[in-house]
């Protein structure tokens, strides 16, 4: 974090002379690579100091690297040490000599400690524009790495015994005399934890005065730092707030760096690991008051408190929590039952529900109460969604045709034939029918005549629902290209993902949305093709994506559902269901509804993603669930339709 | 253009007499329906292509001896597969860290990440090209801030700088913001809105209910920020894409302006105005009015067709 301009100056530690800083003139200087690649790392076999060879890079941080090099006083056994290095990059001789100033107060006080927590230095030097501070080695890890590379979250136990650990050498540094030291930088990455498992604070890089610039001074680490430290105040206190913020990360595996400054309230730990006990995250809690006064007094009264959780918590066995909502007296409205699976999504015209089946038929159903009006038989199955307008009912069919019914009598008005079974829906815009087939063509069909107005040739065939905006049709085929299409069938850009695009799109604004089978949710500026954003899911999607508020919601093959920030492409939020999602999520009042293949229908809080109910069904759900006047309607492959309660 | 802006003025009441004029958009603004819908109509007639123009304004203050901010303006036009599209990229760095080098990081950042996005469109830009680009707009933006950060903690290693970047193709607008430097819309109504959100201390405060807007004003430490260009291993910019106003403006500014003149008085300078660059003018002139104690910069920006 930056202060534009400080008045404050903490005096917090006491210098001690006892290592010299030795110049090697032996490397070449680093200042000519501005502007060019970051400055080169150390090359194994390089001997440092005619004393250290350097063997790999076990660290990179904001000045330099950390290397584990040989310490080749000792040839007949192999000392391992870290050097840890500082470019010298600024090409100010002021900043240089800054620089190095910080990087001796680093090495003098480290010198002056002894805790078991407290790595050993033993040389430090600065070859032209590297400094380097010599350290004991630590064989082992930090814990951000040990966090990032867990499966799942760390024991409870685990992150117990390592806070004790760190609160008794924040003690120890607290109790520093004359000054008190102030470590200032508490946060995974800077703890070591060794290969007997015990923690080591490294990184003493700013545990000192920090220089007091007229403009500017780098006073921590944002994410880990209590508010008053943003202020320029450091005091004990703010360690241990910056302790609580460790462990919180170390519990939920949440990196604060990557949430606004004072979050941690919004994220509570047992809410993301239920397994935490309440105990210790009061301990927690307590460090990351927002006022010091409510924070432990002291590091050492932190120690008491986390000891006392170990005590009452003891054992290492713990019985995870259930706390997974259940479907549970949920009825349907009413059901009925198709003579096979529906794959397709119904839709709504007053009062009637339509819905197509593998059973070939187009069902007319009473949305109220379920009962049967008429069905229309095609010779296809029917996965496609029906249209409504002007008292017919347009839907495509595997029998390669677009049928339109008459809504009142159930009889066919025409058909148009394509040279493909259709799966695509029929969208019907200025006095068109526009609708993808498996020939490989997006065909225009005028809604008087029935006749083919033209058709557009692509590239593979088109399962996608053709999107009407802007005077511009927008459709994917399943080789990837998407076109944007005038109304004289003429193409006006195009754009190309890496797999099928069986996806429909839904725009708002000036921007389109799709996901594709390459795993890709993509945001496209509708007017000329340009992508906003891309969004990684974690598998295929042909989950079409909705669009509310600011929010994009889509379905993948990994048997999530995303909630997305339209304008920043930002997960908001991820539901997992036990199977693949590749219907659309439907959002209705602050619910969103989504069906899954593992045969339920989800209805989520929208904005938060939390289960609010389930529906089983006993066949896998691909369609879209429709709901209208706070009943849910939804297709399952167990051949029924269901009404539900919304 | 100056069509419009005569017909603004008259709407808004004349610059010549400023102090009747504060009155006057206490007064009018929010316009009719009418209004609005006319000021709407006066620009749409006026290109039949949609274009971008801009200007820009700066000055080191009154109080300071250096110019730590950096300011970059393009503006240009891209033959695409369907048609000319507009092309901007507008940033505004406002460096700090005093002896630590601010001016080094500022502009360091422009020159970067300027660099990288026009190196990813150069081939856009001068040469025909069919597909567009596989990379999206927040992609480029990402990359070319982490270009930024890497490129600061090299030359200028300890500094810092604010950044607020848009990228304008077409109607969409993709900002990247770290720091307290801002961006805004503007609209002729009177409105004003900023779009992006500071990564200040004091405003995190705001947000948390510690602090009234009030206290926020006077607040001590106004100045520290919890996110800046080069600071911190991991940077977190914010990125989002976003439309263009129409009618309306985009102004990207460094605290020197934001922080200094009250936002009325920003309206004014802008809607006042015979054209941009005199609105550029007006606001670095009423920053300095005001005392002009930190560096000012602003850029503003027009899509008019
Ligand atoms: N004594 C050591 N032994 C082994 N690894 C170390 C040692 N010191 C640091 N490291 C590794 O190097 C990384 C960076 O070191 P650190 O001192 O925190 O540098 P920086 O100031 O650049 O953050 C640490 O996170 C750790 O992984
Ligand atoms: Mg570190």
């Amino acid at each position: 974090m930056v202060v534009k301009q400080s008045s404050a100056n903490y005096n917090l530690l006491t210098r001690s002379s006892a290592l010299e800083t030795r110049i090697f003139p032996e490397l070449s200087d680093d200042r000519g690579d501005q502007g060019s690649p970051p400055p080169r790392q150390l090359q194994a076999g390089v001997t440092l100091a005619k004393r250290y060879a350097i063997q790999e890079v076990i660290g990179i941080g904001g000045m330099g690297s950390v290397y584990r090099a040989r310490d080749m006083h000792f040839p007949s056994v192999t000392k391992l040490v870290a050097v840890k290095e500082m470019i010298n990059s600024a090409p100010d001789p002021l900043v240089r000599e800054t620089i190095v100033q910080n990087f001796e107060r680093e090495a003098n006080l480290l010198a002056t400690l002894q805790h078991p927590s407290i790595p050993r230095i033993s040389d430090y030097f600065t070859v032209e524009s590297r400094s380097y501070l010599v350290l004991e080695f630590i064989h082992g890890k930090d814990l951000e790495a040990i966090i990032n590379e867990a499966n799942g979250f760390l024991p409870e136990d685990q992150v117990l015994s390592w806070a004790i650990e760190l609160c008794d050498v924040l003690d120890y540094l607290h109790k520093h005399k004359p000054d008190p030291i102030i470590f200032r930088d508490m946060k995974p990455s800077n703890v070591m934890v060794n290969h007997n498992g015990d923690v080591i604070l490294v990184d003493f890089g700013i545990a000192k005065t920090f220089q007091t610039g007229i403009k500017g001074t780098m006073i921590g680490t944002e994410g880990y730092s209590p508010p008053e430290q943003y202020r320029g105040e450091a005091t004990p206190s703010a360690d241990i707030y910056a302790m609580g913020a460790t462990i919180h990360h170390a519990l939920t595996r949440r990196d604060p760096r990557l949430e606004p400054p004072f979050s941690f309230s919004e994220r509570p730990i047992r809410r993301i690991n239920s397994s935490v006990s309440p105990d210790l995250e009061t301990v927690v809690n307590t460090a990351l008051e927002y006022n010091p006064e409510s924070r432990f007094g002291s590091a050492a009264d932190m120690k008491h408190a986390l000891t006392a959780v170990a005590r009452k918590t003891g054992a290492l066995v713990r019985s995870p929590q259930t706390g997974t909502i259940q479907a549970s007296g949920i009825k349907p409205l009413w059901s009925f039952k198709c003579e096979d699976e529906i794959r397709g999504t119904p839709t709504l015209f007053q009062g009637t529900l339509y819905i197509g089946s593998y059973d070939n038929n187009l069902y007319a159903l009473g949305a109220a109460d379920g009962k049967f009006q008429w069905k229309y038989p095609t010779d296809g199955g029917i996965v496609s969604r029906p249209a409504l307008f002007e008292g017919n009912v347009y839907i495509g069919s595997e029998d390669k045709r677009l049928h339109v019914i008459s809504t009142r009598s159930g009889k066919v008005v025409w058909t148009y034939f394509t040279n493909g079974p259709i799966r695509s829906s029929p969208r019907i815009a200025e006095g068109h029918i526009f609708i993808g087939s498996d020939d490989n063509h997006l065909h225009a069909v005028n809604l008087n005549s029935g006749r083919m107005a033209w058709r557009f040739e692509t590239a593979d065939p088109v399962r996608s629902t053709p999107f009407v905006m802007n005077d511009l049709v927008y459709a994917g085929c399943e080789t990837g290209d998407y076109y944007a299409i005038d109304f004289r069938g003429e193409l006006k850009w195009r754009f190309r993902a890496k797999r099928a695009i069986t996806s429909s799109t839904v725009g708002l604004g000036q921007v389109l949305y799709f996901s594709s089978v390459d795993g890709t949710l993509y945001s496209l500026d509708s007017r000329n093709g340009w992508v906003i954003w891309r969004f990684r899911l974690g598998k295929a999607s042909i989950s079409t994506p909705c669009v509310i508020d600011d929010f994009v919601f889509v379905g993948a093959a990994d048997g999530f559902i995303y909630a997305v920030e339209a304008k920043s492409s930002k997960e908001i939020w991820r539901f997992r269901t036990e199977h693949q999602v590749n219907g659309s999520p439907v959002v209705y009042k602050d619910s969103l509804y989504c069906g899954s293949v593992d045969g339920s229908l989800y209805c989520l809080e929208y904005r938060t993603g939390r289960l609010r109910w389930k529906f089983g069904t006993e066949g896998a759900i691909t369609g879209t669930p429709l709901v209208y006047d706070d009943i849910v309607y939804i297709g399952s492959t167990d051949h029924q339709v269901y009404a539900l309660l919304a | 253009m100056n069509k419009l802006f005569r017909w603004l003025s008259r709407l808004f009441g004349n610059n010549q007499s400023s102090s009747a004029t504060t009155q006057e958009i206490a007064n009018t603004a929010p316009l009719t329906e009418q209004q609005i819908q006319s000021i709407v109509t006066n620009q749409n007639p006026r290109f039949d292509l949609q274009q971008l123009v801009s200007a820009c304004g700066q000055s080191v203050g009154k109080q300071r001896d250096l110019n730590e901010d950096s300011l970059l303006a393009i503006t240009t036009t891209m033959a695409g597969n369907s048609g000319n599209l507009p092309f901007g990229l507008y940033i505004v760095a406002d460096g700090m860290g005093g002896h630590q080098f601010g001016e080094v990081a500022s502009n360091a950042a422009i020159r970067t990440v300027a660099g990288y996005i026009l190196r990813k469109f150069h081939p856009y830009l001068f040469h025909v090209k069919t597909d567009t680009m596989e990379e999206s707009f927040q992609e480029i933006m990402q990359a070319a801030v982490t270009d930024a950060q890497r490129a600061i903690q090299r030359e200028a290693p300890g500094s810092g700088t604010t950044l607020t970047a848009a990228l304008v193709i077409g109607q969409q607008i993709t900002v990247a913001h770290v720091g307290d430097s801002r961006a805004y819309f503007i609209y002729p109504d009177g409105r004003i809105e900023p779009i992006t959100r500071d990564h200040s201390l004091v405003k995190r405060l705001e947000e948390l209910g510690h602090i009234t807007p009030d206290e926020a004003a006077n607040y001590p430490h106004r100045n520290v920020l919890y996110r800046a260009l080069g600071q911190g291993e991991i940077l977190d910019p914010d990125i989002f894409t976003i439309g263009f106003p129409q009618p309306g403006y985009l102004m990207i500014c460094s605290d020197g302006l934001w922080g200094v003149v009250a936002e009325q008085d920003l309206i004014r300078s802008i809607v006042d105005a015979p054209n941009l660059q005199r609105a550029c003018q007006n606001l670095v002139s009423a920053a300095n009015t005001a005392g002009g104690p930190d560096n000012i910069s602003v850029v503003l920006v027009q899509l008019i067709g």
